[in-house]
């Protein structure tokens, strides 16, 4: 891997990108850095693919940069060896072999001609190698794809949505993979539109909804600084308790079981509340929020199609 | 290594690993022989039944090239193809993000495309001459690949069919659609020359042969059909139909660099 400054890092800066009249980006600003997998969330439609698109020269932004490693992508001389995308459609002929598909692009880039039975066999798809892409199941086209972003050894690696059409063994596969890249100091970044894949994997996340950059932070801050507190709690002395919390701001549910869960005020303050009171507690657990929930409550006013309330 | 050998390599590849390359070069030989043949044999059978007049219309040249009109269909699709398959796959998608200098990729792939074509070409156009005079050879009706102007436009067979292939991947990388590619393709090809068969007839002469097949084909006609007025020379008319190939390709290298892929 080259050592340029800013080697590795990929630099959104102000990115817009319009089709007509739609909107699919509008102002996006982040960076993706080496040794880390960030994970690119949004719902769909929300502009992940647009972006990746943008990153690698196939689109070209309305306005704003972006860059590689310093220099927008169009601009690297053999490209490959710095940037490997697996990007959401397949892009591969149906009549050509997986072989000749990923040696067309090892020739376009000065890869030699080993490389690419290396990749394949890191991919898993040696035995199938000859054989025409189109009889390939969705997971082994994904694989494919894979392999062709390792091509290069390159520093950057972009996953637009890997695990789709994968089975439980291959989207276990992925996740190593995507990890072992960042752990020898690569730059990993894989959209998702599913956040608790996300949470297995990744350490950073760049959100966006409608285009818009909505967070970017580790996953543990995450969580901690937009989740609401929460708490389940069970108590013989439930009915009082319930409206003592209610006047002190909090919200009260009923939760499963004859539990009743509690939004708005730390664990410890409904123990200190409780005890002030002489009122029992059976059960207080404070809730971490799951990423899911965290995502959906963030993302939740900028989703372009959700389904109608009931 | 330059750009130009990284894209080089990379179209060869992508040009000999797909099997439609194989079907329609292989049909595109069949037919130009297969066809001249057959003109062939049909002339010489009815050559007792002919006027004067048509004895002296007889074209053994024309007849044993009578197939590149066939097999022009293939290599239009093939040019079509070419283009537009990267982008019904997707492969376009892989190509640009390997190589992003598009109008390499355009020129490598346009370059390796005509050298398979021109030589295919060659093939096809010498090969249907030579069966075809051996079969007219039986009435003496043959012409020698040495007579006036017969090399030319023996070689002008496989020119015209290289040159046409050019053209039509020029349309296939504009249009970036197959059907639509094809669509435009034979409409100028075919259908145009019928639009302009209902003008006027002066606007006809004046129009007619600067047509981009009218213009092509004088490469590989012989004899009579020139100092008429009505089509341009051999060169003359091969020039002009580079001339609609290379804007063709010129649009197709402008937009390449302006369009999302």
């Amino acid at each position: 891997m080259a050592q340029a400054v800013g080697s590795g890092t990929i630099a959104v800066r102000g990115l817009v990108k319009r089709y007509g009249r739609t909107v699919a980006v509008d102002g996006l600003s982040f960076d993706v850095r080496p040794g880390l997998v960030t994970g690119f969330l949004g719902p769909n439609g929300s502009g992940k693919s647009t972006t990746l698109r943008v990153i690698v020269g196939l689109d070209a932004p309305t306005t704003g940069q972006v860059t590689v490693s310093g220099t927008p992508y169009r601009t690297h001389r053999r490209p490959l060896h710095e940037v490997g995308a697996l990007l959401e459609a397949r892009s591969i002929h149906p009549g050509r072999s997986a072989y000749n598909h990923l040696l067309f692009l090892a020739l376009s880039n000065g890869i030699p001609r080993r490389r690419v039975g290396e990749v394949l066999e890191r991919v898993g798809l040696t035995d199938v190698a000859r054989k025409r892409a189109g009889t390939f199941s969705l997971g082994m086209g994904q694989r494919l794809g894979i392999a062709a972003a390792l091509l290069g050894d390159p520093g950057i690696l972009l996953f637009d949505e890997p695990v789709n059409g994968l089975d439980p063994e291959g989207i276990l596969w992925v996740r190593n993979l995507m990890r072992s890249l960042a752990a020898e100091g690569r730059t990993v970044f894989v959209s998702s539109h599913l956040m608790s894949e996300m949470s297995l994997t990744a350490d950073h996340l760049v959100v966006i909804g409608k285009g818009k950059l909505i967070a970017d932070t580790s996953v543990s801050d995450f969580v901690k600084g937009k989740g609401q507190a929460r708490a389940r709690v069970r108590s013989p002395g439930a009915q009082q308790l319930a409206g003592l919390l209610v006047a002190k701001g909090a919200t009260v549910e009923p939760g499963p079981d004859g539990a009743m869960v509690v939004s708005g005020l730390p664990a410890e303050d409904i123990g200190d509340l409780a005890a002030a009171q002489g009122l029992a507690l059976h059960e207080l657990t404070p809730l971490q929020a799951s990423l899911e929930e965290v995502f959906m409550e963030m993302t939740g006013h900028t989703v372009e199609y959700k389904a109608a309330p009931k | 290594m330059s750009i130009a050998a990284d894209a080089l390599g990379m179209e060869w590849v992508k040009f000999r690993t797909v099997r439609s390359t194989y079907w329609t070069l292989l049909f595109a030989v069949v037919a130009t022989i297969g066809i001249g043949a057959l003109v062939c044999v049909v002339h010489i059978n009815r050559f007792n039944h002919l006027s004067p007049g048509d004895r002296l219309e007889f074209d053994a040249v024309r007849f044993s090239l009578a197939g590149v009109q066939l097999a022009q269909l293939a290599i239009g699709v093939l040019g079509v193809l070419v283009m537009t398959n990267e982008y019904t796959t997707g492969v376009i998608r892989a190509t640009f993000a390997a190589v992003p200098q598009r109008r390499a990729v355009l020129a490598a792939k346009a370059l390796v495309f005509a050298l398979a074509v021109f030589v295919v070409g060659e093939i096809a156009s010498f090969s249907a001459f030579f069966v075809g005079q051996s079969i007219l050879a039986g009435k003496n009706l043959d012409v020698h690949i040495g007579d006036p102007g017969v090399l030319r436009a023996v070689f002008g067979g496989g020119l015209y069919l290289t040159v046409l292939g050019l053209f039509a991947l020029g349309l296939g990388s504009l249009v970036r659609h197959t059907a639509g590619a094809i669509a435009t393709f034979f409409g100028l090809l075919l259908v145009l020359p019928g639009i302009v068969a209902a003008l006027p007839q002066s606007w006809q002469d004046a129009i007619e042969k600067w047509l981009p097949v009218n213009a092509g084909e004088a490469i590989f006609r012989h004899g009579h059909q020139f100092g008429t007025g009505h089509s341009l020379g051999p060169w003359t008319g091969l020039g002009v139909f580079c001339a609609y190939a290379a804007a063709a390709l010129l649009a197709a290298g402008f937009l390449l660099g302006r369009r999302d892929a």
